[in-house]
């Protein structure tokens, strides 16, 4: 067979291959921020705190209760107002967010290697996580008092709360993205060489990440309940104000105003570490993936 | 282990595969040799071991008797992709590089120069789930050839693709096959598929496997899979086949 017709065999099966991928494989059109969009995103959400609104102040205009129990939406701005200008509110919703990423992080360093671990090794995996799962259940509330005894009311009471809330959510779920991950995945780096630590590093923990996401977000959420219920509770003047400590604040001065307006801080707080943080990184992970449904 | 042989590329010697607590043979007594630079295709029905050989040449599992000797690194190419999701094409090549101990600076190169060989030059940066499954398999058997295998161990590599990206598959493996000077192990059920690729097709029994024929197919490649004298020797190798599968009936 002559040479160039070899050549024009090979340039063939390129023009039709690239014909043919071009047919299979549809451009993903990025959907773009236009006004529109975001007005449709924000509307639902704008429309639902309204109606809640609404209902809390019919509720307090029938004056079923005192307005100590059930004070009006303007009282408890009024309350905010002054509680801003008082410098009470700000440097609580700053403690509260720094302890709670302190928090999450040292469980997020103390429960990574125990997820790996308890997927790995046979025998942590037995003894580990029924601990683990038991832990999980377990209203990290129960160990303030244990850990005021412990710790006495300094920052390593409040650490020591919130890492047993949020370790074992965050350990539990990289070990559910590992046991999770396809095993075509690992026969395929297994048929590539790699083995071992590196395979470790580079295919159980990407391949487990969607799961490892899962936890950590669950694991915020615990962190952060547990955050509250230990500054509920451990209040003294060295650990300064957090959110929980100005709610017990409002109740010692029988302030509802002051107890619903702490409510809604730590509420916003919470969501706004949610929608600001993880639910962009979910985002970002699962379109990588095209595991996105848009 | 390695043989001194330089003419053989793989010696299979007697292999017998029996899995733990199953009562059946898997492979039962299968040699074979194959020549540097062949391409060999290995046919038969469910139940034959056809995996689980390619799982022993590849080093996934081991043999219950027998030898295997080799002349060169293997690499094993499914009928899945497994791609790695997280990666985008051109890093699951890199990674493959990387694996296989190719230094940092040269990696990018090296993957672009293999995607332009599978004819995907454009599709470095993109994600596994904006590819075709045929785009997909070629991405796969550029990252196979990135561990600089003299040997390709194919399992039903095209058993999930449509007929006309089977068939441009089926051109690209045997360009590649001659560009590169490698050595093939292709698995199929596709009688057409190993009559158009094969030099040899070996046509294994079904439980236990054993090679039960083998035919040399001198045609010159590029073969069309329209080619009369494929569509014969296909119809004489089905027919075989089916007298095989016949042997089962209850």
């Amino acid at each position: 067979m002559p040479a160039d017709f070899e050549v024009q065999e090979v340039d063939d099966l390129a023009t039709l291959e690239s014909g043919l991928d071009a047919l299979e494989t549809t451009g993903v059109q990025e959907k773009r921020f236009t006004p529109k969009r975001v007005a449709l995103k924000v509307a639902p959400a704008i429309f639902a705190i309204a109606v809640v609104l609404g209902i809390w102040q019919l509720l307090f205009a029938l004056k079923i209760k005192p307005d100590y129990v059930i004070p009006s939406p303007q009282m408890v701005w009024n309350s905010f107002t002054a509680q801003w200008k008082l410098g009470m509110v700000w440097p609580a919703v700053q403690n509260s967010i720094t302890r709670g990423f302190i928090g999450f992080a040292l469980s997020v360093a103390i429960a990574t290697p125990l997820g790996i671990l308890i997927s790995q090794v046979k025998f942590a995996r037995l003894t580990l996580r029924p601990v683990l799962s038991g832990l999980q259940q377990l209203p990290s509330v129960a160990w303030v008092p244990a850990a005021i005894i412990w710790f006495g009311l300094s920052p390593s009471t409040i650490y020591c709360v919130v890492i047993l809330g949020a370790t074992p959510s965050i350990a539990n779920g990289l070990a559910a993205g590992i046991d999770q991950i396809p095993p075509l995945y690992l026969r395929a780096a297994k048929v590539l060489g790699i083995s071992g630590f590196s395979a470790v590093r580079q295919v159980v923990l990407p391949a487990a990440f969607p799961g490892y996401l899962n936890g950590l977000e669950q694991g915020w959420a615990f962190a952060w309940r547990s955050l509250m219920a230990a500054e509920l509770i451990a209040v003294s003047p060295e650990l300064g104000a957090g959110l929980g400590q100005l709610l017990e604040v409002g109740r010692t001065l029988g302030d509802m105003s002051l107890i619903v307006m702490s409510i809604f801080l730590i509420l916003i707080t919470g969501i706004c570490v949610e929608r600001l943080f993880f639910a962009p990184l979910r985002r970002r992970v699962l379109r990588a993936r095209g595991l996105l449904v848009e | 282990m390695i043989t001194t042989d330089q003419s053989v590329s793989l010696d299979i010697n007697g292999i017998s595969k029996r899995f733990p607590g199953g009562a059946s043979i898997v492979l039962d007594n299968v040699s074979l040799s194959i020549a540097q630079g062949e391409f060999v295709c290995l046919l038969g029905a469910s139940g034959c071991g056809k995996t689980t050989l390619l799982n022993l040449i590849a080093g996934l599992d081991v043999p219950s008797s027998g030898t295997i000797t080799s002349n060169g690194r293997t690499s094993l190419i499914f009928q899945e992709p497994a791609l790695f999701p997280w990666l985008t094409a051109g890093k699951n090549i890199e990674l493959a590089l990387k694996a296989s101990g190719v230094e940092r600076s040269k990696r990018k190169e090296k993957a672009q120069e293999l995607l332009h060989l599978v004819h995907l030059d454009r599709s470095y940066d993109q994600r596994p789930h904006e590819l075709s499954g045929g785009m997909k398999q070629r991405v796969a058997i550029a990252r196979a050839l990135a561990q600089e295998s003299k040997i390709l161990l194919l399992d039903e590599p095209f058993a999930a693709l449509d007929a006309i990206t089977r068939d441009f598959l089926h051109e690209e493996i045997s360009r590649v096959w001659k560009e590169r000077g490698l050595s093939i192990v292709f698995v199929t059920h596709n009688v057409r598929e190993a009559v158009r690729l094969g030099q040899r097709v070996l046509l294994l029994s079904s439980r236990p496997g054993r090679v039960i024929r083998e035919w040399n197919i001198d045609l010159a490649h590029p073969r069309n899979i329209d080619d009369p004298h494929v569509a014969v020797l296909a119809s004489e190798i089905t027919a075989e086949l089916r007298q095989e599968i016949r042997r089962h009936a209850r």
